[in-house]
């Protein structure tokens, strides 16, 4: 008999981070423990007694990577809670920065931390030196998400023009027109992107997932739709703690999110993609057909591939939306304070972000729940690692903590979230 | 070291609800009160392209931010960038992130490093959610201030 055990720690000397813990006997898994994310019930504490105007400046510091997905779904949990919707050029503004977020955070996980997987580089860096041009042209293209960002959000980290309502300040169209020239590049440069990563070699890895993202019938899914899923799930984000749990896990601080008749799903590109093809714009559409993929994919080694098709849409509707771009008369729409409740679901790169906001009649906050994308994935990554881990038995313990650390990173699992630096220890038994 | 000038950037990076992460934004924060206006400040999640933008173009660039390296909480790292590469405790020693080390790394790799880079890194003790800073990060804190304001003080 044989035993093996494969540990990654992240962050080792800092309690209830995360980490991977697979454990073998013979050739068969026997333990799989993933704690990969910590909710944010910091945040949640932090924000009761807080003013509602408040939460998207203060959700948006959960993450250095997807400060606008915390704002956009603050926002509309709050517009929800006091009767107020937002339409016209507010709602397309909103639009407009959620794709330069798509833009910045896509970019960065094809470009600096997925691509080196597939063409055998330990890190970005020593692609770099192979790929000097290949790299520099990732790195353009993530800047021109960064210019939305920061044009429309106010600052490149941590956006603060966003406001329940609207925004703080919103622009000409010829404040704009710099974004055009530059998004141009970019949608071509995302094509590329396609076309590069679709020539990568993918395992066959194909599974049953539920996917679970948001759908609306004319458009794309960022800020507004309901939860569907392929196995009939059909609600709106208000039904979300009627249909979703999170429960404690003994191996972590980590809570894994399950559907409750269903158990593990699958949030993230892949699952809005297969869920939403037809709402791609065109170019899209011929881009992900011509790159060999079907209307869904169910491999998530595929996934850089969906995460390009997702740039490249996300160039496209910014193009659209800045070229049929009008001033709006008012930035926001004023939003009195009032009891009430309210609920939101956006798409955040990684997959829905569910918020949820208890509000008095000052409308200062009682409660707040926040369930992120991350923290939904982590039972289906570990699935996925009980199902792949048998498959590579016969590599090396450093080839075989290797491949399940992409298979991890095919999640982008929202690390960042968490703090800005991370520790490995391998530890072979 | 040279002394920070107009072409002079300083950047502090962290996480303003992670404790002793936030160390780096903090000591921006303190230097924007005290130096000239001729050297820019700029606060960093740590995110390592944002970074690369961050610096271009700019000749002499001051990185602030808290580490984990296994030092004594309040230890300060000095390291000139621009001289040697970031010993390897410093960096993520993960694919799953691209930080700072990596940040600097790249773009000596591309040939985007600014002529001179400096990293202070301030050992930190805890990283847990909240927006209290250990005694001994805080100490340290007020001697890489201190140490900076000696730099700028001809100005």
């Amino acid at each position: 008999m044989t035993k093996k055990t494969i540990k990654v720690d992240y962050l080792a000397r800092v309690e209830g981070e995360g980490g991977l813990y697979i454990k073998m006997k013979d050739d068969a898994v026997v333990d799989v423990k993933l704690k990969i994310f910590e909710p944010p019930r910091f945040f949640e504490g932090l924000l009761r007694g807080r003013d509602f105007k408040e939460a998207p400046d203060i959700t948006a510091r959960i993450c250095g990577i997807c400060p606008v997905a915390y704002q956009m779904s603050a926002v509309h949990a709050m517009e929800n809670a006091l009767g107020v919707s937002v339409d016209g050029p507010l709602r397309e503004l909103r639009r407009l920065l959620y794709c330069g977020e798509w833009i910045e955070s896509h970019t960065l996980h094809i470009y600096m931390l997925h691509a080196p997987d597939f063409l055998g580089y330990q890190s970005a860096i020593h692609m770099a030196k192979d790929h000097k041009g290949i790299v520099e042209r990732g790195l353009k293209l993530k800047k021109a998400g960064n210019q939305i960002v920061s044009l429309l959000g106010g600052r490149e980290i941590h956006p603060v023009n966003v406001r329940v309502g609207g925004f703080y300040k919103v622009f000409n169209k010829q404040e704009f027109e710099p974004l055009i020239e530059s998004l141009k590049w970019a949608r071509e440069a995302a094509l590329e992107t396609v076309r590069w990563a679709a020539q990568f070699p993918f395992p066959e890895f194909e599974q049953d997932y539920e996917f679970v993202a948001l759908h609306h019938p004319e458009e794309y899914p960022f800020n507004e739709g309901r939860i569907v899923s392929n196995r009939g799930l059909d609600i709106d984000c208000s039904e979300y703690e009627d249909h979703f749990q999170e429960t404690h896990v003994e191996h972590s601080n980590a809570l894994h999110s399950g559907l409750k008749e269903r158990g593990a799903y699958f949030v993230g590109p892949m699952a809005r993609y297969s869920l939403n093809f037809d709402q791609l714009s065109p170019i899209a559409q011929e881009a992900a057909l011509e790159a060999g993929l079907q209307k869904e994919c169910r491999n998530p080694f595929k996934s850089i591939i969906i995460r390009s098709i997702e740039v490249l849409y996300a160039c496209d509707e910014a193009l659209r939306i800045l070229q049929s771009y009008e001033k709006p008369e008012r930035p926001y729409i004023e939003v009195e304070p009032a009891e009430g409740i309210g609920f939101s679901c956006t798409e955040a790169p990684r997959g829905i972000l569910y918020h949820h906001y208890r509000l008095d009649e000052q409308g200062k906050i009682l409660d707040a729940k926040i369930v992120p994308p991350t923290s939904q994935n982590q039972k289906t990554i570990e699935d996925d690692l009980w199902k792949f881990v048998p498959k590579h038995i016969h590599l090396s313990q450093e080839d075989l903590t290797w491949q399940c650390e992409q298979a991890i990173r095919n999640y982008d699992p929202c690390i960042s979230c968490a703090t800005h630096f991370l520790k490995l220890d391998i530890e072979h038994s | 070291m040279n002394t920070p000038d107009s072409t002079s950037l300083i950047i502090g990076v962290g996480n303003l609800y992670r404790s002793d992460d936030a160390v780096g934004i903090l000591i921006a924060r303190k230097l924007q009160d005290r130096v000239s206006d001729h050297v820019s400040i700029k606060e960093q999640s740590g995110e390592g392209t944002s970074l690369m933008d961050s610096w271009q173009e700019i000749d002499r660039v001051y990185i602030f931010d808290a580490v984990s390296s296994g030092g004594s909480p309040g230890r300060i790292h000095r390291m000139d960038a621009s001289r040697e590469p970031i010993p390897a405790k410093f960096f993520s020693c993960s694919t799953h992130d691209f930080g700072v080390a990596e940040a600097i790394e790249m773009a000596r790799t591309l040939g985007q490093l600014p002529r001179q880079l400096q990293l202070y890194g301030i050992e930190g003790k805890n990283f847990r959610p909240g927006e209290v800073l250990s005694a001994e990060v805080g100490q340290a804190m007020e001697q890489v201030v201190d140490e900076i304001m000696e730099l700028v003080s001809p100005f």
